[in-house]
C-alpha cells in the first residue's frame, strides 16, 4: 500500500497494485538539470525558493505543450479529423493520468478547472447553492488560504449560513480537540480543510477529520493545492468527498487545475458554468446536461495545459512522490537548523518532521518585503507578505512573514544562499 | 526588480526608516486618514493640523516596510508648512523624485501608500482624480 500523508492508518493489507519497477535513486541535482530556468546563468543563477507560490517547469512539460501546438493543435470533442482526435485523446489521457495519480476510482470523477480556486468555487456554487439553506453551517479552519475562505464567505452571506472555524494553535497546528464541539449540534453540512498549509507547511490529519465530519453527517472538501504536488495523495485513503488541486504548483502549466468529487455527489450537482460541451441537447429555452465530467467543462478547455499537466504527472511519477516528499521534508529540516543560526530569526509553524517543504519566518523587526528585496539582489526568490492567508497571520499576531518553499529541484545550497542573504539583510538594517 | 539592494536602500532611505521624522499621532487632528496596502499588509495613518489653509503639524503612524515608512517620513517633512491646495496636486513623480530610486511594480505600491493616504485625507474622499496613475 502506498504511503499516505495525512491518510488512514495502514491496515497491513496486501498491496492492491503491482509492485512498481525499481527506479533510480532520487538525485535533486539531476532533477534540477531538467529545468531550463534553473540552468540559466544570465543575468545570474536563479535560487528559487518560492515553489509554494508556483513551481518551475521541466523541459518535458514545456516540450509537450510546444509539441501540441506545433503538431496537433485542434479543438477537442468536436472535430472528426486526425489531429482533433489526437488532441481529444491527449486531453482525456491527461484526466486519466491525473485520476490515477490522486487515487480516484474513475476519470469521470475528475473535472478540469482553471485552478484549485475555481474547483473550490465550483463546489460552493453548485453543491452549496443546491444543498444549503439558512441556518446551516460550514466548517473551515483558521489556517486556510483565501481561496478556501472567500467562496464560502460569499455563499454564507447569500444564504444566511454560519461559518465555523477549527482553531489553530500558536504552534501552527489545528486544535482538533475543538472539533467535536463544532460538529455537535449537527448544523455543519460541509467542512473544507487544507491538506498542507501554504504558509506553515503543517500537514493536517485529513482522515481523522473526515471520520468526525462524516459521523456528524457532513461532507469533507480537501484543498490539496500544496499536497498533490509534493506527496503521495490518495482520495480514498484521505476519505474525503471532494479534493481541489492545481497544475502550476506540480511542475505543470498555469491555467488548469482539477476538482475530484465522489461520482454520486457530482452526478447530483447542477452545472457551474453554462456553454458548449457541457450540454447533451440544447433547445432555445432549455437544455439537457452532458454526463460527467463534461457537465462541468463549459467552452473550450485549456487543452495545451492539460497536455502539459499530463507530462508533469508523468514526470512526478517517474521521480516517485515518496521520494519527493522525503526530499522536501529533509530540506525543510535542514533549513530550520540553518535558520536557527541567524540572530533574531523566528520560525513560524510546527517543528521539523511535522511539516512539508515550507519554512516561514520573521527576522527581527525587519519587514518581510525588505528582507525579500535584499535576497532578490543575490538572485534569491522568496515570498514576502501574508501569502494569501491574512487570518492565519492575524491569529499569530504577525503582519507579514518571509517564506522559503522547496520542490524536487531545490538543493541544500539554496538554503545556504538564503542564510547568507539573511545575514546580509541584518547588516543593511542594523 | 530593479538594481541591487544598495541602490534601493540608499543612505537617505535607511536614515528615514531608522529615524523616522514626524512619527506618531496628533491629538484632535483636523484631517486624519488611514489606508492599507492589501498586498503586503502595510498600514498607514496620517494626521494633519491645518492653520490658515496650510499644514501646521503632521504625523504618521502604522507599520510597513522601509520603503513605505521612509516614504511617509519624507512626505511629512516635505508637506509641513505647505498649503493644502499644493498637497492636493502632489503626484507619484514627486514621491519618486523625493525617494530618488527606481522601484518595481510591487514596491511602487509601498512607496506610494503615504501619498495615497495623504491625498485621500486632504481631498476628503477615497478616490481622487488620477488615482489610477498613482495607485
Amino acid at each position: 500500500m502506498p504511503r499516505v500523508i495525512g491518510g488512514a492508518p495502514e491496515t497491513g493489507q496486501a498491496p492492491a497494485r503491482p509492485a512498481p519497477a525499481p527506479r533510480p535513486a532520487f538525485d535533486p541535482a539531476r532533477v534540477r538539470a531538467d529545468f531550463p530556468i534553473l540552468r540559466a546563468t544570465n543575468p545570474k543563477p536563479l535560487i528559487y525558493l518560492d515553489s509554494a507560490a508556483t513551481s518551475q517547469k521541466p523541459d518535458a512539460v514545456i516540450e509537450a505543450m510546444r509539441d501540441y501546438y506545433a503538431s496537433y493543435n485542434a479543438n477537442i470533442h468536436r472535430g472528426i479529423y486526425r489531429i482533433a482526435e489526437q488532441a481529444t485523446a491527449a486531453y482525456e489521457d491527461a484526466r486519466l493520468r491525473l485520476s490515477r495519480f490522486i487515487g480516484a476510482g474513475s476519470p469521470r470523477e475528475v473535472v478540469f478547472t482553471r485552478n484549485s480556486t475555481e474547483a473550490l468555487n465550483l463546489i460552493a456554487y453548485s453543491w452549496g447553492r443546491s444543498n444549503l439553506k439558512s441556518g446551516d453551517a460550514l466548517l473551515l479552519t483558521e489556517m486556510e488560504h483565501h481561496s478556501n475562505l472567500v467562496p464560502w464567505q460569499i455563499l454564507a452571506a447569500e444564504r444566511g449560513i454560519e461559518l465555523r472555524f477549527i482553531p489553530m494553535t500558536a504552534g501552527g497546528e489545528l486544535d482538533l480537540e475543538a472539533l467535536p464541539g463544532l460538529l455537535r449540534d449537527g448544523k455543519v453540512r460541509l467542512a473544507s480543510v487544507v491538506h498542507i498549509s501554504n504558509v506553515l507547511g503543517t500537514v493536517n490529519p485529513i482522515a481523522a477529520i473526515a471520520a468526525q465530519v462524516h459521523a456528524a453527517g457532513a461532507l469533507l472538501v480537501v484543498d490539496a493545492s500544496q499536497s498533490v504536488p509534493h506527496c503521495p495523495v490518495d482520495v480514498r485513503a484521505l476519505q474525503c468527498d471532494f479534493l481541489a488541486c492545481t497544475s502550476h504548483k506540480m511542475l505543470g502549466p498555469t491555467g488548469i487545475g482539477a476538482l475530484w468529487g465522489r461520482g454520486v455527489l457530482l452526478e447530483a450537482m447542477p452545472p457551474f458554468l453554462g456553454g458548449g460541451e457541457m450540454i447533451r441537447e440544447v433547445h432555445l429555452t432549455h437544455s439537457e446536461w452532458n454526463e460527467l465530467p463534461w457537465k462541468f467543462e463549459a467552452g473550450t478547455m485549456p487543452i495545451a495545459e492539460a497536455v502539459g499537466l499530463r507530462a508533469a504527472v508523468a514526470y512526478l511519477e517517474a521521480l516517485g512522490m515518496d521520494a519527493v516528499f522525503d526530499h522536501d521534508r529533509a530540506l525543510a529540516t535542514y533549513a530550520m537548523e540553518r535558520l536557527a543560526e541567524v540572530p533574531d530569526l523566528r520560525l513560524i509553524g510546527p517543528p521539523a518532521g511535522r511539516r512539508g517543504g515550507v519554512v516561514a519566518f520573521t527576522l527581527g523587526t525587519i519587514h518581510a518585503h525588505d528582507v525579500a528585496t535584499v535576497l532578490d539582489s543575490d538572485g534569491i526568490a522568496v515570498r514576502a507578505g501574508h501569502h494569501c492567508a491574512m487570518p492565519l497571520h492575524q491569529k499569530l499576531g504577525i503582519h507579514a512573514t518571509v517564506r522559503a518553499s522547496f520542490h524536487a529541484y531545490s538543493l541544500p545550497s539554496d538554503v545556504d544562499a538564503l542564510v547568507a542573504g539573511l545575514h546580509k539583510a541584518r547588516k543593511v538594517f542594523a | 526588480m530593479t538594481g541591487g539592494w544598495d541602490e534601493i536602500y540608499r543612505e537617505n532611505i535607511l536614515d528615514h526608516y531608522k529615524h523616522p521624522r514626524h512619527h506618531g499621532t496628533l491629538a484632535n487632528p483636523d484631517i486624519t486618514y488611514e489606508d492599507a496596502n492589501p498586498l503586503c499588509g502595510d498600514h498607514l495613518r496620517m494626521d494633519l493640523k491645518v492653520k490658515d489653509g496650510k499644514v501646521d503639524q503632521v504625523a504618521f503612524s502604522g507599520h510597513g516596510c522601509s520603503i513605505s515608512q521612509a516614504s511617509a517620513s519624507m512626505l511629512c517633512e516635505r508637506i509641513e508648512g505647505q498649503p493644502i491646495e499644493a498637497i492636493k496636486q502632489l503626484s507619484r513623480d514627486d514621491v519618486l523624485e523625493m525617494l530618488g530610486i527606481e522601484l518595481g511594480p510591487v514596491r511602487l505600491k509601498c512607496a506610494l501608500l503615504a501619498l495615497k493616504t495623504l491625498k485621500a485625507g486632504v481631498w476628503g474622499i477615497t478616490q481622487w482624480p488620477g488615482e489610477d496613475e498613482s495607485a
